[in-house]
C-alpha cells in the first residue's frame, strides 16, 4: 500500500498549510475505512469464494455443452437413431445408452442443453427488462404512476407461473401474434417471462425509492440534469444489485420451468430435444429402463444448481452488511 | 493562484441574466416560505395541517461576501437551501437572483440559475455517487451544460479542478471509496466550481469531518472565494466556524430569521433573546476564558414548526415575554442596536467573553 | 498541579491518599480483519481518581471508543482482541476474571452513554421499562418498584413530567431527552465509574450543554469517576479536570486542562489549537494539521505524528536516538505535571 507512486499522490494531497515538505517514509495511508460496495470489491470477495467457482465451472460447462455440443456428444448425431438400439442400457461405446427410439442418449441429452440454456437466458432477459423498466418508473415518479403500476403488479402476482404459461403456450398457437404462435423456445421464454417480471419489479422499485433521496440524486437535480439521466446514471447502477442477484438464481428456476412445461405437454414439442421431453418421454419405462429419467434428471439438477450457486455467492459478495 | 480556466471561447455560456459587480446584490430573499402538508389517509390524502418549516425568511447576499446561517436542529436552515438550489418549490415568498424572480424565469434563464447557483452537501459519504469515478462526478455538470466546456479539453479541465481543491490530478479515475472524508469533501467542492458558480450554497460542508481536517476544507473555501469572486450561504449549525468564515450571520429560529448583522454585531452585542441564549451555550476553547460567560438557560422545548406559537414564535421560552409577544409578530428591523432583530424588547448584550487587552 | 510522589509513572495529577478508581495500564487492543491486523489501541495507561472528571480527546482513528469499549467490556471479542494490558478497577484486574465475574463487577460499578440514545435504546419497550430493568436484573426489584425508582430517576436528570412519560417510547422524545433517558440508565445503579462516549456530539448546542451541566451535577452529588471522551476543544474545557489526548491508538499528552490548552507540549495538541475557530472572536486564517488521521492498519513508524508534524526533525537533522521517523517517542514526564509522546516536547513548550 506504500508504493511510490502513493508517496508521490500525497505530496500532492498537502494544500493548505502552504508548505510542501517531502513525506517521510512510510507514508498515511488514504483510504478510508468505510467502503461502498463496488463491483471490484465484490469481485475480490468471490474470487475467494469456493460456491461461486463451483457453480462457475458448472455454468462454463453447460454453456459449452450448449455452444458447443458435438465436442461433448462424442461427434455423434442425437437423431441417428436406430430401433434394434431402443432401451439400450449404458456401455463404454455409448456412455448413456439409448433411449426409446434407440437413438443415442448421450448426444441428445448433451444437445438438451442448448434448448434449456437458451430458454433459461431469454427468459431472464425478458424478466429483466420487464422488470427494471416497470420498477423503475413506478419508484422514481412515485404517488399516482407508482399506485397504477404496482397494482398492475398485483394482478399479475395472482396469476401462478405454470398456470398463466400454460394457458399462453396453449392459446398461443391459434393467434397471429408471431413467436407465441410457435411452440419454440421464443415462445416458452416470453410465457416464463411474461408470467415471472413482478418480484424483478418490487426489487427494483424498492431500491430505487431507496437511492431516489441521496444526497448525490439531489446534487444531480440542483444541477439541473433530466430525469432520464438521473435515472440512468445514478439511480439505476446503484438499485441494481439486489436483482441482478435474483436474476443469476431466476436462470436456473425458469430452466426448471421450461422442463416442467415440457414435461406437461405445453413447452417445447418433438422432434426439439429438450430434457423436459426425455423426463417425460422416459417416465413410463422408469421400472424398466430408468436411466431415460436418470440422466436428463441429474444433469437438469446441475445446471440449476449451477446458477443458484452463483447467484447465492454473488449475493453475499454484493451485501454491505458482511463488510465489518 | 492563476486561473485555470481561462479558455474564453467556452466560458461565455448562456448568459440571459445581467451580470453583477462586487459588492451589489446578488440574490435576495423576500419573505420565503416553504409549508409541507401533513396528511392522513392511505388512499384518498387528506391535509390536515402544515409543517411549516420556513415561515417568512428575509435574506440579502451580495457577490463576494460569505452569509452565514445558524441555527439549531428543525429551524429550517436545511429547507431554505434545498429552496434557493430548486430542489423545492416555494409556497409563497420569491427568490430574486440578478434582479429576476426565480419563480417567474423561463428556460434558458432558469437553466442559468441552476448553473450558477450550487450546493454543497453535509455528509461526504452520501453525497458522492459510489459508481461514479472522481473525474466523472466533477465532470458531469458539463454534460448537463453543454455550454461551458467542450469535449475534448474536459479531462484536462477536470484534472485542473481537482488539483484547484488539493486533491492530485491523477486520481480522476478513482472511486469515491478510496478517498477520506475530507478529500471527498473536496471532490464535492470541485464539483460545484466546475459550472463556475456565483453562490455556493454550503449545507454544513465540515461537520462531518474530523476537527484537523476541517481547518483545510475552511481554509479551500475562502482561498476559492477570493480567487473566484463566490458568494457562500454558510449553513451550519457550529457557531465557532460559522464566526470565522461569515461576513454577515443570520440566526434562524422555527423557520424565520430572529436576527442579522456583521460577526461583531451579532456574536458581540446580540439583541435578539434566542442569539443571546444560543452564544451562551457555546462552550469556550479558552481555559483563561471559562466561567465568564453567565449561562442562559431556556425554559420548555422547541414548539413543533406544525404549530407555531401566535405572534412571536420565540415567546414560549423567553423571559422577556410579554403581552403584546402573542399578539403582534415583531418585525426584522433595527431596533437600535445597528442591525435587524425581530424581537419588541431587544436589548444588546455581552453573551460571549473576550479577551481583549 | 503538580506531582508530589516522584515514581517512575508518575502520576501527574498527585495522589491525595485515596486510591484512584480506575488505573488503565498498557492496554492494547487489536482486530484481525481479512485486510491485516489493525491497532487500535497500542499501550494506554491512565486513572481516574473519584470525582475527577477525564476528558480523552481524540479523532477518528486515534482508538479513543475502543479502549473505552474495552474497559467495559462490549468489544467483540474476535475480531478484537485485548492483547496485553490491565484494567484495575478498584484494584481488581478486570482482565483477569470470567465473564460472569466480570459483568457481576462491572455491572454496577461501571457504566457507559453513547453518542446516538436512539439507537442505545430499545424502540419496542417504554423507557420506563428500560430504566426500571436495570433494578430487575442487578437488584431483583419487583415491576411497581422497579417503575418507581423509573421515575425517580427520570425526576433525577431532570426530565420533566416524569410521572407522565415514563411509558412513553424513545421515538416519543426529543434527541436531548433521548440522552437524558441514557443517563438515567446509566447512574441507575449508582455506578462508581461513568463513560460518556461523544455523548453529545449529535445535539444542538444548548441541549449540549443542558446535558453536560447535569452530568457535572450529577458527578458532584454522587463523587462518581467521569470519562468523557469527545473530539469537541470547548466541551473538555468546562467541563473535565485533566485531559488525555490520543493519537494514533496512543496517549499523546496529559496533563490538566489549562497546562495542555494554554501551553501544549506534543505538536498534535498544538496543532488542534491552532486549527480550530473560536466563538470569541473572527480570528485569523486557521493553521491546519496537514494529511489526514492515520489508518490504523498501517500506522507510521517511529511517531505516529511525523508525517504531519512541522516540527519533526528526520534523519541529519535529528538528534541521536530522537529521529521522529525512526524512533517512537514514549510518554514521559516533561515538566511536573505534564506528559507528552514528543521528542522535543522542550521546544515546543518554551523551556
Amino acid at each position: 500500500m506504500t508504493d511510490p507512486q502513493q508517496q508521490v499522490d500525497l505530496r500532492h494531497d498537502e494544500v493548505q498549510a502552504g508548505t510542501t515538505t517531502v513525506l517521510g517514509e512510510p507514508s498515511v495511508d488514504v483510504t478510508d475505512a468505510r467502503q461502498n460496495s463496488l463491483w471490484s470489491d465484490a469481485w475480490a470477495q468471490l474470487r475467494r469464494s469456493v460456491i461461486f467457482w463451483t457453480g462457475a465451472v458448472l455454468c462454463v460447462l453447460f454453456l459449452a455443452m450448449a455452444l458447443f455440443p458435438s465436442l461433448f456428444a462424442r461427434g455423434v448425431d442425437p437423431r441417428d437413431c436406430d430401433l434394434t438400439n431402443s432401451k439400450g442400457t449404458p456401455s463404454s461405446a455409448h456412455w448413456l445408452g439409448f433411449d426409446q427410439q434407440g437413438c443415442d442418449y448421450l448426444a441428445n441429452v448433451v444437445y438438451g442443453a442448448r434448448n434449456s440454456l437458451l430458454i433459461g437466458v431469454l427468459g431472464v432477459l425478458g424478466v429483466l427488462i420487464l422488470g427494471v423498466v416497470v420498477g423503475a418508473i413506478a419508484g422514481f415518479y412515485g404517488r399516482a404512476i407508482d399506485s397504477i403500476l404496482s397494482r398492475v403488479t398485483d394482478i399479475f402476482y395472482a396469476l401462478p407461473l405454470t398456470l398463466g404459461a400454460i394457458v399462453l403456450l396453449r392459446v398461443g398457437p391459434s393467434t397471429d401474434i408471431p413467436v407465441i404462435n410457435t411452440r419454440g423456445p421464443g415462445a416458452v421464454a416470453i410465457a416464463l417471462a411474461l408470467f415471472g417480471w413482478m418480484t424483478a419489479m418490487r426489487l427494483v422499485r424498492s431500491q430505487v425509492i431507496a437511492v431516489k433521496s441521496s444526497d448525490y440524486v439531489a446534487a444531480a437535480r440542483a444541477m439541473g440534469a433530466s430525469d432520464y439521466r438521473i435515472l440512468v446514471r445514478h439511480i439505476l447502477p446503484n438499485a441494481v444489485a439486489p436483482v441482478l442477484v435474483y436474476a443469476t438464481i431466476t436462470i436456473g428456476v425458469l430452466i426448471a420451468a421450461e422442463a416442467t412445461l415440457t414435461f406437461l405437454g405445453v413447452g417445447l414439442q418433438p422432434p426439439a430435444i429438450s430434457w423436459g421431453l426425455q423426463i417425460a418421454n422416459g417416465q413410463s419405462l422408469l421400472r424398466t429402463a430408468p436411466h431415460l429419467v436418470l440422466f436428463p434428471s441429474i444433469i437438469l439438477t446441475f445446471t440449476v444448481m449451477a446458477f443458484i450457486l452463483m447467484g447465492d455467492a454473488l449475493r453475499d459478495a454484493l451485501d454491505p452488511r458482511q463488510r465489518s | 493562484m492563476s486561473e485555470p480556466l481561462d479558455d474564453v471561447a467556452a466560458v461565455e455560456a448562456v448568459n440571459v441574466l445581467p451580470t453583477v459587480a462586487v459588492g451589489e446584490p446578488l440574490l435576495e430573499i423576500r419573505d420565503l416560505k416553504k409549508h409541507f402538508p401533513l396528511t392522513q389517509g392511505i388512499v384518498f390524502k387528506k391535509t390536515v395541517g402544515h409543517v411549516r418549516a420556513v415561515d417568512g425568511v428575509n435574506l440579502r447576499l451580495a457577490r463576494g461576501e460569505t452569509l452565514g446561517l445558524v441555527g439549531e436542529s428543525g429551524c429550517g436552515k436545511s429547507t431554505v437551501s434545498k429552496l434557493l438550489v430548486a430542489l423545492e418549490k416555494p409556497t409563497d415568498g420569491s427568490i430574486i437572483y440578478k434582479g429576476k424572480d426565480v419563480a417567474t424565469m423561463g428556460g434558458r434563464a432558469l437553466k442559468q440559475y441552476r448553473r450558477e447557483v450550487q450546493i454543497i452537501f453535509q455528509d461526504p459519504y452520501a453525497s458522492l455517487n459510489p459508481r461514479m469515478t472522481a473525474g466523472d462526478i466533477v465532470a458531469e455538470g458539463w454534460s448537463v451544460h453543454q455550454d461551458i466546456a467542450p469535449r475534448k479539453g474536459r479531462l484536462k479541465r477536470t484534472q485542473e479542478l481537482l488539483d484547484r481543491v488539493g486533491l492530485n490530478p491523477d486520481f480522476v479515475n478513482r472511486y469515491p471509496h478510496q478517498f477520506s472524508g475530507g478529500q471527498r469533501q473536496r471532490i464535492g467542492i470541485a464539483r460545484a466550481l466546475a459550472l463556475q458558480p456565483e453562490i455556493i450554497v454550503c449545507d454544513e460542508p465540515v461537520s462531518a469531518l474530523d476537527v484537523s481536517v476541517q481547518a483545510q476544507v475552511v481554509n479551500l473555501l475562502e482561498d476559492l472565494q477570493d480567487d473566484f469572486g463566490l458568494s457562500y450561504l454558510f449553513i451550519a449549525h457550529d457557531l465557532s466556524v460559522v464566526r470565522h468564515i461569515s461576513d454577515r450571520v443570520a440566526v434562524m429560529y422555527l423557520g424565520s430569521i430572529v436576527e442579522e448583522g456583521t460577526d461583531l454585531d451579532v456574536y458581540g452585542s446580540p439583541s435578539h433573546p434566542y442569539t443571546q441564549a444560543l452564544l451562551s451555550s457555546v462552550p469556550v476553547h479558552q481555559p483563561a476564558l471559562r466561567g465568564l460567560k453567565e449561562r442562559i438557560l431556556l425554559q420548555g422545548d422547541v414548539p413543533s414548526p406544525a404549530n407555531p406559537p401566535s405572534g412571536c414564535r420565540f415567546r414560549t421560552r423567553c423571559w422577556k415575554a410579554q403581552e403584546i409577544c402573542a399578539v403582534e409578530p415583531p418585525a426584522l428591523i433595527d431596533r437600535g442596536q445597528g442591525h435587524p432583530s425581530a424581537c419588541h424588547f431587544a436589548e444588546a448584550r455581552a453573551v460571549v467573553p473576550t479577551d481583549e487587552v | 498541579m503538580s506531582s508530589i510522589v516522584p515514581a517512575p509513572a508518575a502520576d501527574p495529577r498527585g495522589g491525595t491518599g485515596t486510591a484512584p478508581l480506575l488505573e488503565v495500564d498498557d492496554l492494547r487492543v487489536e482486530f484481525r480483519t481479512r485486510a491485516g491486523v489493525v491497532n487500535a489501541v497500542n499501550g494506554i495507561s491512565y486513572t481516574l481518581d473519584p470525582g475527577e472528571t477525564l476528558a480523552i480527546l481524540g479523532e477518528s482513528g486515534s482508538g479513543k471508543s475502543v479502549s473505552a469499549q474495552a474497559i467495559m467490556g462490549i468489544l467483540d471479542i474476535p475480531p478484537a482482541k485485548i492483547t496485553s494490558g490491565r484494567i484495575l478497577f478498584e484494584g481488581r484486574d478486570l482482565l483477569t476474571l470470567d465473564e460472569e465475574e466480570q459483568r457481576r463487577v462491572r455491572g454496577p460499578g461501571i457504566s457507559m452513554i453513547f453518542q446516538d440514545a436512539l439507537s442505545a435504546l430499545n424502540p419496542v419497550y417504554s423507557v420506563g421499562f428500560q430504566i426500571g430493568e436495570m433494578f430487575r436484573a442487578h437488584r431483583g426489584m419487583s415491576k411497581q418498584d422497579a417503575k418507581k425508582r423509573a421515575v425517580e430517576l427520570m425526576d433525577r436528570v431532570r426530565i420533566p413530567a416524569a410521572a407522565q412519560r415514563v411509558n412513553d417510547y424513545p421515538h416519543q422524545f426529543s434527541g436531548g431527552m433521548r440522552q437524558r433517558v441514557m443517563i438515567a440508565m446509566a447512574i441507575a445503579l449508582d455506578p462508581r465509574i461513568l463513560i460518556a462516549d461523544e455523548p453529545t456530539t449529535a445535539l444542538d448546542v444548548t441541549v449540549q450543554a443542558q446535558v453536560m451541566d447535569l452530568l457535572k451535577d450529577l458527578q458532584r452529588e454522587t463523587g462518581m469517576g467521569l470519562v468523557l471522551i469527545t473530539h469537541d476543544l470547548g466541551v473538555v474545557n468546562e467541563v473535565a479536570d485533566s485531559v488525555a489526548v490520543m493519537y494514533a491508538g496512543r496517549i499523546v499528552e496529559r496533563g490538566s486542562v489549562d497546562d495542555v490548552f494554554q501551553r501544549p507540549a506534543m505538536p498534535y495538541t498544538e496543532g488542534l489549537m491552532s486549527s480550530v475557530p473560536q466563538v470569541e472572536a473572527k480570528g485569523g486564517r486557521l493553521v491546519p494539521i496537514k494529511g489526514q488521521p492515520p489508518n490504523l492498519a498501517n500506522i507510521p513508524s517511529g511517531c505516529p505524528f511525523h508525517p504531519r508534524c512541522h516540527r519533526r526533525r528526520i534523519g541529519p537533522e535529528a538528534a541521536p536516538g530522537r529521529d521522529c521517523a525512526v524512533d517512537r517517542p514514549e510518554l514521559r514526564l516533561v515538566v511536573p505535571g505534564r506528559e507528552a509522546a514528543c521528542h522535543y516536547s522542550e521546544e515546543v513548550l518554551g523551556v
